[in-house]
């Protein structure tokens, strides 16, 4: 796009004008039809104008963590929210503290309120912990030891990409369950101080039968944990929302977990991986199975630990060769392990819809919150920008506007309508295009916004006025109109080009580097940009070569900003005696002069 | 339209012209002289950071008819800082103020209940944060340097160098230029202002580089003539590409000014005034500096180089060699003489 040679070729639009407006008057009509069909007849405000939900959420103190709720800790969650929310960066959410402990997000309207809320409060905790025992969700028998429940044939399976690891070394062990268990949970018990996860699953303890006290500490964690594992009823909803939260990532802990329609337990071992060792992830679509899947990066780190951990499950059997990801406590994907999985990259299956893996993805990548939340209060809000501004704003932008239609009038005459036509064009392209995407990306039009693409009049009228410059240039040189159309155009196509391309390099940088408004800004810059290249290439340099035909312009009428005379063009007899008495290259001139004669 | 068309003709001819290179120092003078008091007014007054960037003090009111416009208007004669108002769904009213210690949010909460007519005990106050926290700021900081970087490597690319370290200084000329108003007008700086800011780091590249591709164009082949000098060339271009300048500078400040006089004066929407002046400024201060500051200071780097200082040479020594033989020397190269005068027009491509 930068800097393209001087064309001496004619162009496409050049040789068939009409071709280029049927396709921008499609994109007009199918864009126009777009709009209509999905009712996003309007461009999406922002909270500044249109107002928008409130969430107010007040940041949870964790027993045993009293200073948690810190500035530092808000600030890097105000941080996390922030993105969450801004998913595309173009939705114009407003994220703040208030106060000590709470935090206000602001919406604006037409957002999806229920995701947003689901997105604000999820702590987005993940682990990858080792699977040590699994069963169905009901609560089992008091005395029954944790079965190798053969886990179903559709249990996801991890998936490393990239190189293959090490072969698995066939596990020699024909131990019963129970002791690897035992065996599994020595180490951290050991180090982990007296009971581990005691508080989190109190209700099932209450259930469960007096433990025997154990001799030994190990035991004891392994019998508790057994215990509760027992005693654990996934079915239900409390108990569920109690297993394993609060779990530190050291210890080991029980957990619920949907698996398809039924819900199952587990008995996880310590975390191997954390949320914090990804890099990178994203909602995909597998290709394959047709279903939503998150694909997921680790950092070198964590790249390390994941194939640590996937080394040791693929020695074990079903189904400790099992890891489960767990997200805020909930087990969401169990998939088992064949091989160490060095490529540092790792995605999770199992029900995802595209929202929930699009959702995910977008926490796992923008890191999980140091603080839990809770919702204290939902409500509207109203502009902040009360009507007045808008409408004050509005009128002034008119007034600027029709001063513009006026000074081009009279400065360009007939060609002004060109110019207005051209803007008008722009104009209902940017339109269409905000309002879709309102409903698509969520993009929301703020204040700044709104003058941006005031600004952006000057930076689309700027395009015009080059190529009509050059053009009265080519006629002062005494060409008649037609193959003064056609010469002015390659050298205000360079200019169009090269200095779009600056602007469109800023909207792209500032796009993809920053994050909220700024983020917005960017959008939109871009999104004018180039439009601006689009209508001037298919647009007015096409209604540019046909008008040429026409006798008003082509005669220089006095009206048509074209005269000749006013012009001070050269008398066209000292063109020729010049253009032959030229350097010798002349490259240039014949090929298009013929061209459209 | 018929006197700006003459001279659109007029300067196309050359026949008239502003000596924008000869001039370059007076104009670097002004500049420079700006640029000073920008940054001296920066220095002194500071800026006026707005609630959205330093976080303020937040009062909610009881459930009241107040609108929201009313309440915004009473706020900020209480405070005399920009206030953010909101009503939420349960018709109680959310005012956050900028920059207020305790003592101040104090007596504006008491002047609040006073205007809104609720009583002070219910007007709850608490401290809110920043909605544009220093990560955002530090990003746009990072998308900032690396947008330089490469706007640089495109300039030294498609143009060469020198232009590039123009465009560049222009640009911060530019960019110092708007925050110094700032800090003198005192206005308050919010997200509309950065996006003005940056909405203007656009634009002035944008318009320096329109005026340095007819710059580009101008003085192709120009070692190939000894009719001009590299400055002359440049003047030549720059008022070649003139009509464009003015035409797009006035196209772009007149719909920003309009929402700067008109609305954010006449018709006192307040908030479009802090958007609409870093725009104005910033535009006007764009369309200057790439004409008056930009190709000037390209003259200077270019004119260093050993090729255009020999052009001089040669340049000069034609036209001694004119004047000796009693030819009438040419009017420092402006004025067109018969037959075809190539490069000085600005325009490349009919001789190459």
């Amino acid at each position: 796009m930068a800097a393209p040679k001087k064309g001496r070729r004619p162009t496409g639009a050049q040789g068939r004008p009409g071709r280029a407006l049927a396709i921008i008057l499609i994109a007009m009509v199918a864009l126009t039809a777009g709009m209509f069909l999905t009712k996003q007849t309007t461009p999406r405000l922002g909270i500044d104008l249109a107002g928008g939900t409130s969430i107010t959420l007040k940041a949870k103190s964790e027993p045993g963590k009293p200073d948690a709720i810190n500035e530092t800790n808000m600030n890097t969650a105000v941080g996390i929210i922030e993105r969450r929310v801004n998913g595309l960066g173009v939705s114009e959410a407003e994220v703040q503290t208030q106060g000590r402990d709470h935090i206000i997000v602001n919406i604006p309207k037409g957002t999806n309120e229920k995701q947003a809320r689901e997105q604000v409060g999820t702590t987005a905790q993940l682990y990858f912990r080792p699977v040590l025992a699994f069963a169905d969700g009901a609560p089992a028998a008091p005395e029954a030891t944790p079965s190798p429940s053969a886990s179903s044939s559709g249990a996801p399976k991890a998936e490393g990409s990239g190189k293959p690891g090490t072969p698995a070394t066939p596990s020699s062990s024909a131990t019963s369950q129970g002791r690897v268990l035992s065996e599994a949970l020595k180490a951290p018990a050991a180090t982990a101080s007296p009971s581990p996860s005691a508080s989190e699953s109190k209700k099932a303890d209450d259930k469960a039968p007096a433990p025997t006290p154990a001799p030994s500490g190990v035991e004891a964690a392994a019998a508790d944990l057994q215990a509760k594992f027992a005693a654990l009823d996934c079915t239900n909803e409390a108990q569920r929302a109690a297993a394993g939260k609060g779990a530190k990532p050291e210890d080991a802990t029980v957990a619920c977990g949907k698996r398809g329609d039924t819900w199952g337990k587990w008995i996880l071992g310590p975390a191997g991986v954390a949320g914090t060792d990804v890099k990178d992830a994203k909602g995909v679509i597998d290709p394959q199975r047709g279903q939503w899947i998150v694909t997921m990066q680790f950092t070198d780190k964590g790249a390390d630990k994941f194939a640590k951990i996937t080394g040791e499950l693929a020695t074990k059997q079903m189904p400790q060769n099992q890891f489960a990801i767990v997200l805020d406590g909930e087990v969401v994907s169990d998939p088992s392990v064949s091989q160490a999985l060095t490529g540092g990259n790792a995605e999770i299956s199992g029900g995802f819809t595209q929202q929930s893996a699009q959702d995910l993805g977008n926490m796992l990548s923008y890191g999980a919150l140091p603080l839990s939340f809770s919702e204290d209060s939902v409500t509207t809000v109203t502009a902040a920008l009360g009507g007045e501004q808008l409408k004050a704003g509005l009128i002034a932008g008119a007034i600027g506007l029709i001063l513009v239609v006026i000074y081009l009038l009279v400065y360009y005459r007939g060609l002004a309508f060109i110019a207005i036509i051209s803007l008008l064009v722009s104009a209902i392209l940017t339109y269409t295009i905000m309002a879709l995407l309102g409903k698509g990306i969520g993009f929301a039009l703020n204040l700044p916004a709104v003058c941006g693409a005031i600004v952006a009049i000057g930076i689309t009228a700027d395009s015009f006025i080059v190529y009509f410059e050059r053009i009265r240039d080519e006629i002062r040189e005494g060409r008649t109109l037609r193959p003064a159309v056609e010469r002015a155009w390659p050298r205000a196509r360079r200019t169009i080009l090269v200095s779009d391309f600056v602007s469109f390099l800023a909207a792209a940088v500032l796009f993809i580097v920053t994050v909220g408004k700024v983020q917005g800004f960017a959008f939109t810059l871009g999104l004018t940009t180039l439009l601006d290249v689009v209508v001037v290439f298919l647009f007015t340099k096409p209604i540019m070569t046909l008008l040429a035909r026409t006798k008003f312009f082509s005669s220089g009428h006095p009206w048509s900003g074209l005269d000749p005379k006013r012009l001070g063009a050269k008398p066209p007899l000292r063109r020729s005696r010049r253009t032959g008495s030229g350097t010798g290259s002349g490259s240039v001139t014949a090929p298009v002069d013929v061209k459209e004669a | 339209m018929s006197k700006l068309g003459d001279l659109g003709a007029k300067l196309y001819r050359g026949e008239v012209g502003y000596d924008f290179v000869g001039k370059r120092f007076v104009w670097y003078g002004v500049s420079i002289l700006i640029t000073i008091t920008a940054i001296v007014a920066l220095a002194v007054q500071g800026l006026n950071m707005g609630i959205e960037f330093k976080g303020g003090a937040v009062f909610t009111t009881p459930k009241t008819a107040v609108s929201v416009t009313q309440a915004t208007d009473d706020a900020e004669r209480a405070s005399g800082h920009q206030a953010i108002v909101q009503k939420l769904g349960n018709g109680t009213l959310r005012i956050q103020i900028s920059s207020l210690d305790p003592a101040q949010a104090n007596a504006v909460k008491t002047k609040l209940a006073a205007d809104l007519k609720v009583p002070e005990a219910d007007i709850n106050a608490d401290l809110v944060g920043p909605s544009w926290g220093d990560q955002i700021a530090n990003k746009a900081w990072t998308g900032l340097g690396i947008f330089m970087v490469l706007v640089v490597i495109y300039l030294a690319i498609a143009f060469e160098w020198r232009m590039a370290v123009a465009a560049l200084i222009a640009l911060i000329h530019d960019l110092t230029i708007t925050v110094g108003v700032y800090a003198l007008v005192g206005f308050e700086v919010t997200p509309g202002t950065v996006i003005g800011l940056l909405t203007i780091l656009g634009y002035s590249l944008y318009d320096t580089v329109v005026v340095f591709d007819g710059l580009k164009e101008g003085s192709k082949d120009i070692t190939k003539q000894t009719r001009y000098t590299f400055s002359e060339i440049a003047n030549r271009s720059i008022n070649g590409t003139l009509v464009r300048s003015i035409n797009t500078t006035v196209v772009a400040l007149l719909p920003v000014g309009a929402l700067l006089f008109i609305g954010g004066g006449l018709l006192d929407a307040g908030m479009l005034n802090d958007i609409s002046l870093s725009l104005f400024v910033g535009l006007a201060a764009g369309a200057y500096s790439s004409i008056f500051i930009a190709t000037p200071l390209v003259v200077d780097l270019k004119e260093r180089e050993p090729a255009m200082k020999a052009l001089k040479k040669r340049v000069l020594a034609k036209r001694a060699a004119a004047v000796a033989k009693g030819e009438s020397p040419e009017d420092e190269g402006f004025e067109a003489a018969d037959g075809p005068q190539v490069v000085a027009q600005g325009r490349a491509g009919r001789r190459r």
